[in-house]
């Protein structure tokens, strides 16, 4: 066996294991999406969307108030987190690029985008939840907002430092003040950059549970406002795969795949409007 | 003069403005660490140290220690590194310089979608899907085959550390692939193609010019991976067992800090009970705090050095 010959050999069997790795991982998505969409669609039907949750062996429950729920406090959260998020990601994106405040403000969002989500549930049940007695719809919203804030907040700063130069001194020797430029202007041409980040961050937050299960809890009536136990998705998928009844079972499959295809059509959707505007440009 | 004095105002607020959002992100930072210190005081006053080192956790006498559920979770997430560090580095390799160019896209967004499923749906997944397999195939083959091993003893449950390994390997591949792939496509192309004009094959131009070139690029995105496994909460929740006891069997359940968080949060009666559990969330904190921070640190490093 001659050098060369080791070398190739080697060489082959590492470029086979890699190819392998990658069909690995395409496997595994098929599968678990398989599985998702085979149990799930079964679960699926008009009193899915409409009826509330039964009692365990009584059949014809729905998760109605669950997805109104989900509904609502992403909403809710989107609400306080998107204007929040746009204004600091603006000073990261104009003002903070190099100064010693900018850089710490961008490391601890960086931080806080991967930091795991069940301690801002417990941060959250502290300062609202104990204070209050009372789990709340609210508390949900602000947990999940907390979650969505740096997201937003750095793709707003990337989207905006992508508009041109050129553009930014073209309205400023024309005499405009600069904050008319900034939302005059590079707002404009930044939005769809930020409204496809927005949109992400929300369809992330949409399939959270962590941050929900001691701020929102959950409920089987309809709420009557945001002001107590709200009932959502995630964490009623979360019983009713841990309980022992299969027709609960069933329902938890259906949420999950609820949860799964919008998820993964709005990450669909904004690649396409992403390449589409690159196309273009 | 007037004109001009009210732009500059208008800007001066603007900036304020922005300034006072921007530190909203770092008061809540701040804040998440001081109210969880401030909250779990009753539980570091009566334990101190040994809160970190005791293995007892046992509501009814109020004693707690913290070790079985960090334990679990140091060695969920190694698996997890282990398993899906080279699986990893195969997948970036593969879509960076094996892959046909018509291929890349759709492969590659196909792997950034497993990291959009959310961990939840991974996790029902793994209970009802992957654990009854690991349960009547996996568990019982490695039995049969490496059952000398203390690691593979034990009763064929399909829960508990191996499969929690498993399902967070799943979670934190798209997220070391895809900035690997990043990192190998940032090696200049000169650089590649004098290696290979020299006779290096694929495998060789891989191992000596792009992993030395990318390596603290591939390092921030172990870490990122390691941050992200570290705090998972619902995948491991679902099939890590929920047990108090440490085992050297990877098949035994067990618990890690945050699927004790998940279980037990709502259920805490009682001031010590309930701050023993908020300053496992400041430890859980505090742990991934440095192992992101490092990832960044590396992150930032590698792009800076690319320019």
């Amino acid at each position: 066996m001659t050098l060369l010959f080791r070398r190739k050999l080697l060489n082959s069997i590492v470029l086979t294991l890699s190819g392998m790795a990658a069909i690995a991982g395409l496997f595994m998505l098929a599968w678990i999406l398989g599985d998702v969409a085979w149990k799930g669609f079964a679960a699926i039907n008009w009193n899915f969307f409409t009826a509330l949750p039964t009692p365990a062996g009584v059949k014809g429950g729905g998760l109605a108030n669950a997805i109104v729920g989900t509904l609502l406090m992403t909403g809710t959260a989107a609400c306080i987190a998107v204007p929040f998020g746009m204004m600091s990601g603006t000073y990261l994106a104009e003002f903070g690029k190099n100064n010693i405040f900018g850089h710490f403000v961008r490391f601890v969002a960086d931080i806080l985008v991967s930091a795991p989500s069940i301690v801002i549930g417990v941060f959250v049940y502290l300062i609202l939840v104990k204070p209050m007695h009372n789990f709340s719809g609210w508390a949900g919203a602000f947990a999940l907002a907390i979650i969505m804030l740096p997201v937003v907040s750095r793709t707003t700063e990337e989207m905006l430092r992508l508009v041109p130069p050129e553009i930014r001194e073209a309205s400023l020797a024309l005499g405009s003040p600069y904050w008319k430029m900034t939302y005059k202007i590079i707002y404009r041409s930044a939005a769809s950059g930020i409204f496809t980040g927005v949109m992400l961050a929300v369809a992330r937050v949409a399939g959270e549970t962590a941050p929900l299960l001691f701020t929102a809890l959950n409920s089987p009536y309809w709420m009557h406002g945001m002001n107590e136990p709200m009932a959502n998705l995630t964490v009623v998928l979360f019983n009713y795969a841990m309980s022992p009844y299969d027709d609960w079972h069933m329902l938890a499959w259906g949420a999950a795949f609820i949860i799964t295809i919008s998820v993964l059509a709005v990450n669909v959707f904004t690649r396409i409007i992403l390449r589409t505007k690159r196309r273009r440009s | 003069m007037n004109m001009k004095k009210r732009k500059i105002w208008g800007d001066v607020i603007f900036r304020g403005l922005t300034a006072s959002f921007a530190s909203g992100i770092a008061v809540i930072f701040i804040a998440i660490i001081v109210v969880l210190w401030h909250q779990s005081q009753p539980s570091i006053q009566k334990f101190g140290f040994s809160f970190l080192v005791s293995m007892s956790w046992n509501p009814v006498h109020e004693q707690f220690g913290a070790l079985i559920p960090i334990a679990g979770t140091l060695l969920t997430t190694f698996l997890a590194l282990l398993f899906a560090i080279p699986l990893s580095l195969g997948i970036a390799l593969f879509l960076a310089e094996l892959a046909p160019h018509w291929l890349r896209t759709p492969f590659g967004t196909a792997i950034e979608l497993l990291a959009a499923i959310p961990s939840i749906v991974y996790g029902m997944w793994g209970l009802f899907v992957l654990g009854p397999l690991m349960a009547d195939y996996v568990q019982p083959f490695l039995k049969a085959t490496l059952g000398f091993l203390p690691i593979f003893s034990g009763s064929s449950m399909g829960i508990g550390m191996l499969t929690a390994g498993l399902v967070l390997t799943l979670m934190i591949i798209p997220f070391i692939s895809s900035v690997t792939r990043d990192v190998f496509l940032m090696v200049p192309q000169p650089l590649k193609e004098a290696a290979y004009g020299l006779g290096c094959t694929t495998w060789e131009v891989v191992r000596d010019v792009m992993i030395p070139y990318g390596r603290k690029g591939i390092a921030g995105a172990v870490f990122l991976g390691m941050g992200r496994a570290l705090g998972e909460t619902m995948a491991v929740t679902f099939v890590i067992g929920n047990a108090y006891h440490l085992s050297w069997s990877l098949f035994a359940p067990g618990n890690s800090i945050a699927s004790t968080l998940a279980n037990e949060f709502t259920e805490a009666d009682g001031q010590v009970y309930l701050s023993s559990l908020i300053e496992l969330g400041l430890v859980l904190f505090l742990i991934t705090l440095i192992i992101l921070s490092l990832a960044q640190i590396w992150l930032r490093r590698s792009a800076a050095g690319r320019a």
